[in-house]
């Protein structure tokens, strides 16, 4: 904990830009492609030039709606777009059409992971709104280079309220908004790629008061971490400040996550006087009440009820559930391997201990890194039927993710099938005290301890293949004389 | 005419925000024709319109929509041509600090 943290509380709120997963752009029929070269995918419209009108994207609007439902928004039936107006080289209208006073979801709130043995919390959301992304400019030592590719490229805005008391709790919003924006197909959310992005403000104020500081607003957070770690920058800085006697400037800062710490910007461009209206370009958005049901229809189970569901019907953890549900493809991984399992902790913890290392180490997605659920599913079950050990099926999956070969096909390749065949491990066991009169002695003195040896013997006669359970019954009969 | 409904830091203000730099006389001749542009909007004000829903747009069919599908085929020369000043595929404009 920051010095200073009994005695103040942090008030956050978040601001998260999503790309929708639209081919074309908002208002014209640009690709929103990755990669194109510089100014490859601009016309006239997302351009500015004079005379031309946007025509807004239908998919845009309904990945809005779909946003608006994952977040338990109330869908507006009437929404209209704004300008909000400024200057600055990538922005080449000289506005933003976004939306100010009637967005097109309204409230609403994101459930964050229970901790173990708390009720989980809401963040209470303010708003959704539709809006276009403005160009990148790239900075050179005798100019600014200015691309338009992003430019009108379909956004939404998600606004929550100040609910948020820290940077760990700022990490747990962003990860569970994350997974809502992936499950429900609205964005790809890849911080990293600038398909997510986030804005944070941040005041603090003594504990026990209500009334709020003054916010600071910070720019230029491009991953979970940076996140995290420019707010516990910003409130200890802010507390350093108060504790000091002085006061908060109003002002934007950036984060520098080279020398992780945050700098007020040192233009005043922003006077923040956007003078909003209404967009005369474009009518009022209607949704009919059908076109949100039709919506609701196509809803995938979201990451809170599912983590619910893991709780309730597989007797998850908490924190397994929410290591399983972060990513919808390890959830539905999970899932297809299920089928035939008595054992669903033990399957949870293979996917989340042998099938995410695998997807860590290759570096791989989940459908390259691992084999088919299916076939860990099959492997899954000739353990609990015993015919393989646990360290054998380590074994055969790590072999499995390399040659994409089956369950069966890998454990009798390997010859990693476990013998239970009481004789043959009969055999082994009577020849492995023969030939230890001594601890057999020793044994049959009282220490019991060399048990574990005789276990150990008879397991590596057996080349780590013998059944451990027939093993241990046989062995105690025959020690015993 | 009668008081000045608009301030000359007002002028100068929305000057400021649209980059425009004015003289002493222009700021004088813009504040009497703001002003009166004001007055003669506010005869709205004579209405009341109290039950009356805001009214930000016409077309109460709501706003044309289109599919999602990409329609544009990339021309960036003819894009660039207009640019005062291009580098490479980019247009070039004064350095900007952050």
């Amino acid at each position: 904990m920051a010095i200073g943290l009994e005695k103040y509380e942090a008030v956050i709120g978040l601001e998260v830009h999503a790309q929708l997963l639209t081919r074309s752009k908002l208002f014209c029929g640009c690709s929103t492609a990755f990669g194109a070269p510089p100014n490859g995918n601009v016309c006239p419209v997302c351009m500015g030039m004079p005379g031309v009108l946007p025509v807004l994207n239908r998919q845009a609007v309904e990945l809005a709606v779909r946003a608006g439902i994952a977040a338990h928004s109330e869908i507006a039936p009437h929404s209209i777009f704004d300008r909000k107006s400024y200057f600055y080289p990538d922005l080449p209208k000289g506005y933003q059409i976004s939306q100010y006073e009637t967005p097109v979801c309204k409230g609403g709130y994101v459930e964050l992971p229970a901790k173990d043995g708390e009720e989980p919390k809401r963040i209470r959301l303010v708003r959704i709104h539709l809006e276009e992304d403005a160009g990148k400019n790239i900075h050179e030592a005798d100019g600014s280079l200015v691309d338009f590719n992003r430019s009108g490229v379909p956004l939404v805005e998600i606004v929550s309220e100040p609910d948020i008391r820290s940077a760990d709790e700022a990490g747990a919003y962003l990860r569970a908004l994350h997974a809502i924006l992936r499950y429900a197909d609205i964005s790809d959310a890849r911080m990293e790629e600038g398909s997510m992005r986030c804005d944070v403000n941040v005041s603090v104020r003594p504990r026990g008061t209500e009334k709020l500081g003054v916010k600071s607003e910070i720019k230029n957070l491009n991953s979970f971490r940076f996140v995290e770690k420019a707010i516990e920058f910003e409130v200890s800085r802010q507390i350093e400040i108060l504790e000091a006697g002085g006061k908060i400037a109003q002002e934007t800062h950036l984060w520098d996550p080279v020398r992780e710490e945050t700098r007020p910007m040192r233009s005043k461009e922003f006077a923040h006087d956007y003078r909003y209206f209404p967009e005369p370009d474009l009518p009022p958005l209607r949704i009919p009440p059908d076109l949100v049901e039709a919506v609701k229809s196509t809803m995938p189970e979201m990451p809170a009820e599912r983590r619910a569901r893991y709780v309730r019907d597989y007797t998850l953890s908490p924190y397994e559930a929410d290591v399983l549900v972060a990513e919808r493809e390890v959830a539905d991984y999970f899932e297809a391997a299920l089928p035939g399992l008595k054992n669903r902790k033990a399957a949870a913890n293979w996917v989340m201990t042998e099938v995410l290392r695998a997807i860590r180490e290759s570096a791989k997605p989940l459908a390259e890194a691992a084999p088919k659920p299916a076939e860990t599913g099959s492997l899954l079950r000739m353990v609990e039927a015993q015919k393989i050990s646990l360290n054998a099926a380590k074994t055969a999956f790590a072999a499995m993710c390399k040659s994409g070969k089956g369950a069966e096909a890998t454990v009798a390749e390997l010859g990693l099938a476990q013998v239970s065949d009481e004789a043959a491990i009969a055999e082994v066991c009577d020849k492995v005290i023969a030939a230890h009169p001594k601890e057999l002695a020793e044994y049959r003195g009282g220490r019991d301890k060399l048990f574990g040896f005789f276990v150990g013997q008879a397991m590596k006669a057996m080349g780590g293949k013998a059944n451990p359970k027939v093993i241990n019954e046989l062995l105690k009969k025959k020690l015993a004389g | 005419m009668a008081e000045k409904k608009i301030s000359l830091e007002q002028v100068r203000h929305v000057a400021r925000l649209a980059r425009l730099e004015m003289s002493a006389d222009d700021e004088a001749r813009l504040q009497a024709d703001m002003s009166s542009i004001l007055a003669y909007v506010e005869k709205l004000n004579e209405l009341d319109t109290t039950d009356v829903p805001p009214t930000a747009q016409v077309g109460e069919a709501g706003t044309p929509i289109r599919d999602d599908a990409v329609t544009n085929h990339p021309a960036p020369e003819e894009m660039l041509a207009n640019a005062p000043a291009r580098q490479g595929g980019f247009f070039k404009v004064p350095r900007i600090i952050e």
